[in-house]
């Protein structure tokens, strides 16, 4: 018999909320439940196996860890312009360990941030942001704005845990204390959520965006603006005042304004409105984000080198600039000669021509599954899965560290062990003595 | 003969779900070959669910699935494709250096694909 067991307050890592309040039922290496947790948390933590495969693979063929990671050293060691990219569903420790593999090496280092809220890092160095904790969010927040994103899909338990129906010190009776507003092309399931859906043209946001700043300083807004964003300036009137006369405002704002034309300038455009907005209330601004801790991702690259994302240390000091260190940038002028993947899969989720780079120069990956970047990789490692199998730090979208409970281990090394191991053995090449004095 | 529309790439839930199966999974495939579009927009082209169409973009072009979804949700013009290899077929390597590649509001052409093809 299997012994049965329950983990209380675990923690989900499939998106961006990483709720922590999760109730598992443990049986042998199979989660049979996952109380509290949503449609996409419950796939995440019952689908989960440990995969049958080899700790490692080397072209194709089955290796041990050490020759893998001698490999995997070897292949940086000798590159010119190695890329380091992905990090955003591993834990901060082994973030830590791939940026210390950038400094060591002079490698590019970049995260999933570059393709999903890139644009908005760039739009908060421009304009700054107004922030605030998920939690503070709860208690205070009396108009709640989503614009652009889809979390009734994307992140289901934002409404429920974080933002519209909970009970917060200052919105007593929870969701009938708000009024919710999305934004966005299409009607999405998030609409079921909101009192006041707004139907945008694609690739209009920026448009609408700056006729909301005019209202709001009281400037005057031609009535072709209907017309122009599909938006009646008796709409976005009626917003404004909603905004003006709140308590306490939040404008959420995801991918639907990063990805399209305008990206940062879209970002920068909102941001811009909340600066404006608390000449009259308060009123704050978030982004959405999407992988468990992509967050992280920034927070580490931004303590370690200063930068969120896109940094490059081949001059042997970090320098950041989007579109000239960001990934898709590197591959699609086909300038990388290696990459180090780590839990991600850009082989399926970038642009073309960057993946038809990749598939030209050698990649090593880590993932605890098969995917299409281990598929093409010249050296790929099974690692065990952080939340899951491995314990560790992880920032909520609104920067919060929380600390993960694993429900079991894994026989796989975490992405941290095999980085700190690829780490030791780049140091050894290249004869740099470690940090801690110890030489290797 | 074709059509040109805006097709929007993004987040599911089916999408997120088949994920955690895996990659390689039968139920991720499908998903992510599946275009939902506006249902007189299928109308005009001799569309029904399940039929094949052929996307074309300035880069790439893959043949996918369509779907029906309400008029109100998707306008016509505009259709959806969850993410995934599909939808990376579609999307140009240029950034405007932002690092950012453009996967909503992609100009594609739609086309029927004769199902003896
Ligand atoms: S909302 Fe996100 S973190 Fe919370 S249970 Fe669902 S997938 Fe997991």
């Amino acid at each position: 018999m299997t012994d049965v067991r329950v983990v209380e307050n675990a923690t989900c890592t499939f998106c961006g909320c990483v709720c922590d309040d999760i109730i598992l039922t443990v049986e042998g290496d199979r989660i049979t439940q996952a109380k509290n947790a949503c449609t996409l948390g419950k796939a995440w933590f019952t689908e989960h196996t440990i995969e049958d495969r080899p700790v490692a693979l080397v072209d194709g063929r089955e290796a041990a860890l050490q020759e893998a990671v001698e490999a995997a050293a070897r292949i940086l060691v000798e590159s010119r312009f190695p890329v380091i990219y992905g990090l955003s569903d591993t834990t901060c420790e082994a973030q830590r360990e791939a940026v210390a593999i950038a400094d060591y090496i002079g490698a590019n280092i970049d995260t999933t941030t570059s393709v999903c809220h890139g644009p908005s890092g760039i739009a908060f160095q421009g304009v700054g942001e107004s922030t605030a904790t998920l939690g503070e969010i709860k208690n205070r927040a009396d108009l709640v704005i989503y614009w652009g994103g889809n979390p009734a899909e994307a992140h289901p338990r934002h409404f429920t845990r974080y933002s519209v129906t909970p009970k917060g010190m200052f919105v007593p009776r929870g969701r009938k204390d708000r009024t919710v507003v999305l934004v966005d092309v299409r009607r999405t399931p998030s609409a079921r959520a909101a009192d006041i859906f707004i139907q945008v043209k694609p690739g209009k946001d920026f448009e609408v965006l700056w006729a909301l700043r005019a209202l709001v300083k009281g400037r005057p807004v031609p009535s072709f603006i209907e017309e122009e964003t599909g938006v009646p300036l008796a709409t976005l009137q009626d917003l404004v005042e909603r905004m003006k006369n709140c308590r306490y405002g939040v404008l959420f704002f995801g991918m639907g304004l990063t990805m399209t034309r305008g990206r940062h300038f879209n970002s920068g455009a909102l941001l811009a409105l909340v600066t404006d907005l608390n000449e009259y209330t308060h009123f704050v601004a978030k982004p959405v984000r999407g992988h468990g801790n992509v967050t992280g991702a920034d927070n580490v690259l931004s303590w370690q080198t200063g930068f969120p994302f896109a940094v490059n240390f081949s001059r042997g000091f970090p320098r950041f600039n989007p579109g000239e260190f960001t990934t898709v940038d590197l591959l699609a002028r086909g300038e990388a000669d290696a990459a180090l993947i780590i839990a991600s899969d850009p082989a399926s989720n970038f642009p073309r021509p960057a993946i038809e780079h990749l598939r030209r120069i050698p990649v090593i990956a880590l993932d605890p599954k098969p995917t299409y970047t281990t598929d093409i990789a010249k050296v790929a490692f099974t690692t065990a899965t952080y939340g899951i199998n491995v314990a560790g730090t992880v920032y909520r979208m609104d920067d919060v560290p929380i600390y993960l409970r694993p429900a079991f281990p894994s026989p796989y090394p975490s992405d941290e062990e095999v980085l700190r191991a690829i780490k030791v053995r780049v140091c050894e090449l290249l004869d740099i003595p470690l940090p801690n004095g110890k030489h290797h | 003969m074709g059509e040109k529309m805006l097709l929007i790439a993004g987040r599911s839930t089916k999408q997120g779900v088949s994920l955690n199966v895996g990659k390689h999974s039968p139920e991720y495939q499908e998903v992510v070959t599946t275009l939902e579009m506006n249902p007189d927009d299928m109308a005009r082209l001799g569309l029904k669910d399940g039929d094949r169409v052929r996307l074309r973009s300035k880069v790439g072009e893959v043949i996918v699935r369509c779907k029906a979804r309400k008029p109100d949700d998707l306008p016509s013009g505009v259709a959806f494709l969850p993410f995934g290899p599909a939808s990376t077929q579609l999307m140009g390597g240029d950034t405007a250096a932002t690092g950012m590649p453009l996967s909503k509001n992609i100009e594609v052409e739609v086309e029927p694909v004769d199902s003896d093809q």
